[in-house]
């Protein structure tokens, strides 16, 4: 991850895995980053034999599906809240935002 | 239900089904990742401890519609992520045929259940393996459909472009009569070639088909395929297992020949970043607001990431990790569009072998199920135990698992895959090797 795109430095550290981890929104304790950068090095390790895949143009046989846009039943809104840990006036109640 | 000796399952349950129709009378286990309106949904995860849909997956509805009794919602990998069901926050899953080793997974409580003879059928959800994976390690019959077979309405998602609901049975005429219940188009999964407008095609390939009637034993004529790339990497028990498995099959008039899909070397590095990717964005979803445990405090950033940092387990950490990297700038073009150029190379070399053959034939796994707890704490060697699968979700085809005999006393599966929507030929040829081995 310190790797420039061009593989140069294909070493992982705990700086990195901490950058992706804030990225994705995960908080991870010591450990688990400390583990991570191992694991990661040997697996992006793995990945880079992708350099090798011929570009390949994708060959497929897609048509779009629509369906007519008609007014059907949905979920209430008791039920979309139902599982919410918190909910306000009929709305999800969040975290604040900043 | 009497007592779950193998874990198989994480919340019994009966919902029964209509009086008559094709599955009257029997019950049917289904994988937690797929929703049960009102019946705790958890895929695995403390992050969905509690989670009850409010509504059923349509191939719930159907499997209700047919008659069936659906008995229990089962033990995975936490969200599909993994192939021994030791993933699953909840604990893991004993294989019925020898409790000291895995099920496989994702799917592990589906294929022990119907093992264990607790359920008479099962569903999975094989993103790139976790139907047949389980189903071979418990020497069981598992489908992996045609992607666009079978409507992924309320199966939670993990990488929506390679994912489908597949079938677990004791046998391969079983199997394919829950698929015939399943299959079909859906109009609320639009990948289900629902025919609705113009231009689309003409009739659902389900339409059309009795997949139980195509498992007749009979595959004389047949020519299968063998990709050398997908039997070297096996070890020599499982390969001489498979081999006799394909003595069996000659003697029953089925031609056999070699051929090679030179792509398949970057199969498992195609598909774990694109199953890492799409899973970075599907699982985001999980923040603790709509469903989940809140996160403690702080604002939304904070909150959502001490959510996921206490509801996600190392796994799916990992794999949300990862994909976050490959798509992040200045990697994407390095990892992403390399690994989907792969995926087309991979569908390229599939349709090459399809010109000369029926059907292709491997070994599920290139291992019989190995013991519980030896295998986590190498990610990268469990990855590649997905070698021989994961290039058929690639390719969005076919592809069956049948008991094909056992090296050291432990279940070994063959798969055939097949052309796309080319079910019947892969139940097909199933059935033969079935009937041969018997």
């Amino acid at each position: 991850m310190s790797e420039t795109p061009d593989g140069a430095d294909d070493s992982v550290g705990a700086d990195d895995v901490r950058h992706v981890a804030e990225l994705a929104r995960v908080d991870l304790a010591d450990e688990e980053v400390a583990e991570f950068a191992d694991q990661f090095e040997e697996i992006l390790d793995y990945f880079a034999a992708l350099d090798e895949v011929p570009e390949t143009d994708a060959d497929a046989e897609l048509v779009n599906v629509m369906r007519a846009d008609e007014v059907r039943e949905g979920l209430s809104q008791a039920a979309a809240l139902s599982n919410a840990p918190d909910s306000e006036g009929g709305y999800f109640r969040g975290p604040r935002v900043s | 239900m009497s007592d779950d000796e193998f874990d198989a399952f994480l919340t019994e349950t009966e919902l029964s089904g209509a009086d008559d129709g094709p599955l009257a009378g029997r019950t049917v286990a289904v994988k937690d990742n797929i929703s049960t309106a009102g019946v705790t949904t958890t895929c695995g995860s403390a992050m969905l401890a509690d989670y009850e849909p409010p509504f059923d997956a349509t191939v719930v509805e159907r499997l209700r519609e047919a008659g069936a009794t659906v008995v229990g919602k089962t033990n995975m990998d936490e969200f599909g992520m993994g192939g021994t069901t030791e993933t699953s926050a909840f604990g893991p899953t004993k294989n019925p045929v020898d409790p000291d080793h895995v099920p496989g997974g994702s799917s592990g409580g589906s294929a022990a259940a119907v093992a264990a003879g607790a359920a008479d059928l099962a569903l999975g959800s094989d993103t790139g393996g976790s139907v047949r994976n389980p189903a071979a390690f418990c020497g069981v019959v598992g489908i992996k459909p045609t992607y666009g077979l079978v409507s992924r309405y309320g199966l939670i998602a993990y990488a929506n472009s390679l994912e489908q609901i597949g079938p677990i049975a004791d046998t391969v005429e079983d199997a394919a009569a829950l698929l015939d219940v399943i299959a079909g188009p859906d109009e609320r999964d639009a990948t289900t070639r629902y025919d609705a407008a113009d231009g689309g095609p003409e009739e659902h390939p389900a339409e059309t088909t009795s997949y139980a009637d195509a498992a007749d034993g009979d595959a004389a004529g047949f020519t299968v395929g063998v990709p050398t790339e997908l039997v070297e990497g096996a070890t020599e028990p499982v390969r001489e297992t498979f081999h006799a498995g394909l003595d069996a099959l000659r003697d029953r008039g089925v031609e056999t020949r070699e051929v090679s899909l030179p792509s398949v070397e970057h199969a498992v590095q195609a598909y774990y970043v694109i199953a890492m990717s799409e899973a970075s964005s599907n699982l985001a979803r999980f923040d603790g607001v709509r469903y989940g445990e809140s996160g403690d405090g702080g604002d939304w950033n904070e909150s959502f990431a001490t959510a996921r940092e206490t509801g996600f387990g190392p796994e799916v950490k990992r794999r949300i990790l990862l994909g976050t990297f490959a798509l992040s700038a200045g990697y994407h073009d390095e990892y992403y569009e390399k690994a989907q150029d792969a995926r087309a190379w991979v569908k390229q070399d599939f349709d090459e072998a399809f010109a000369e053959t029926d059907v292709l034939a491997t070994p599920t796994m290139p291992v019989v199920p190995p013991e519980r707890g030896e295998s986590l704490d190498d990610p990268l060697q469990l990855y590649l135990m997905d070698a021989n699968t994961v290039p058929v979700n690639l390719a969005n085809l076919p592809a069956i698992s049948v008991p094909a005999g056992t090296a050291d006393g432990l279940p070994v599966g063959c798969q055939f895959v097949g052309p796309s929507f080319g079910e019947a030929a892969v139940i097909r040829a199933a059935s033969a090797l079935e009937a041969a081995v018997e």
